[in-house]
């Protein structure tokens, strides 16, 4: 019960990266050969909503989280190479495959294999992550 | 009840997708001070599944404080299972006329559904294109520890220069890929 908001947050998510076309090939390929508007205005339009709702939440500090917390922003982890280099690296995935982890998700649970096979991959991703990681430069 | 059905299924258009997507930031900090993205379960899957022979320490936290998160995933699994089971988008992806001769360039077919056969059917090839691009999709975002959602969406809407960073080079990666590896390998 604790965790009911957090599910419908989720269900709202994995709905919208499918209705979004976010999990589709197409529409990803389109994006990084520049030839339509759409997911880049997905991303700006969701970016600029997730800022003024941020700066809303910072402004009524009495506001209390649904959990009766005071709301924190949590702040990313530390270092400084492992953004670029990371990310580069996981772009190249997303860009050969068309798909990035929230639609991996998504499109599982609307029951495609080939997607499951992409799931599959990311965790032996991460895993190998976990164990190299101490010889990367973060 | 066929018109609700008709609009419930339609994809969304970008001012509509955006603002939803994005007002999911503010949305986990008001329920609990949560940050907004999805791949650090991929991290908790591995910790949940690996088996006690391989322990790889990076693995070995208490994943059940983070049920939360969990409860998200599951969430996401459920919205792709209504978005794309229940209540499926009627007909093909609606391209731009540039994309479309794209594909036809690739020689890949534009029918109904997210994605062509050509790339997601399942054959050797394919299943070795899809887990090498998954491969670097999970070591990437949990080196970078953020995806689009974490670092492109959140990261920036709370003016983190680290996401700043991290968008930059998916992005940088995207395109790389998208122009010279995924022509080749389609």
């Amino acid at each position: 019960m604790r965790f009911l908001p957090y599910l419908l947050a989720g269900i709202v998510f994995g709905f919208g990266l499918i209705k979004a076309e976010a999990a589709s090939w197409y529409r990803i390929m389109e994006m990084f050969h520049f030839q339509a508007f759409k997911m880049y205005g997905i991303i700006i339009s969701a970016v600029l909503t997730a800022f003024v709702g941020v700066e809303l939440i910072k402004r009524f500090t009495s506001v209390k989280s649904i959990e009766g917390s005071v709301i924190s922003i949590p702040q990313k982890a530390e270092g400084k190479w492992r953004f670029p280099l990371g990310g580069f690296i996981f772009g190249i995935g997303w860009g050969m495959i068309g798909l990035c982890p929230g639609p991996i998700f998504a499109l599982v649970g609307t029951g495609s294999v080939g997607a499951i096979v992409v799931l599959v991959g990311a965790l032996h991703g991460t895993w190998w992550y976990g164990l190299v990681r101490d010889r990367l430069p973060h | 009840m066929e018109s609700f059905i008709t609009w419930i299924s339609n994809p969304w258009p970008w001012y509509f997708a955006g603002p939803v997507i994005g007002s999911l930031v503010p949305i986990m900090l008001y329920i609990g001070s949560k940050s907004f993205g999805i791949s650090q379960n991929l991290e908790h899957i591995v910790a949940i599944t690996q088996p006690e022979k391989v322990n790889v320490e990076f693995f070995r936290y208490d994943w059940k404080k983070y049920g939360w998160s969990i409860a998200f995933l599951l969430g996401v699994l459920l919205g792709g299972f209504f978005a794309g089971v229940v209540f499926p988008s009627p007909g093909p992806v609606q391209l731009s006329a540039a994309a479309i001769e794209t594909f036809a360039d690739w020689g890949v077919s534009h029918g109904d559904g997210l994605y062509p056969p050509e790339v997601y059917a399942l054959n050797l090839k394919n299943i070795v294109v899809l887990a090498i691009g998954g491969i670097l999709v999970g070591f990437g975002t949990r080196y970078a520890s953020g995806c689009t959602s974490g670092h492109a969406i959140t990261g920036l809407a709370t003016l983190q220069l680290k996401s700043l960073a991290a968008a930059i080079g998916i992005f940088g990666g995207g395109l790389l890929a998208a122009h010279f590896v995924t022509p080749y390998i389609v």
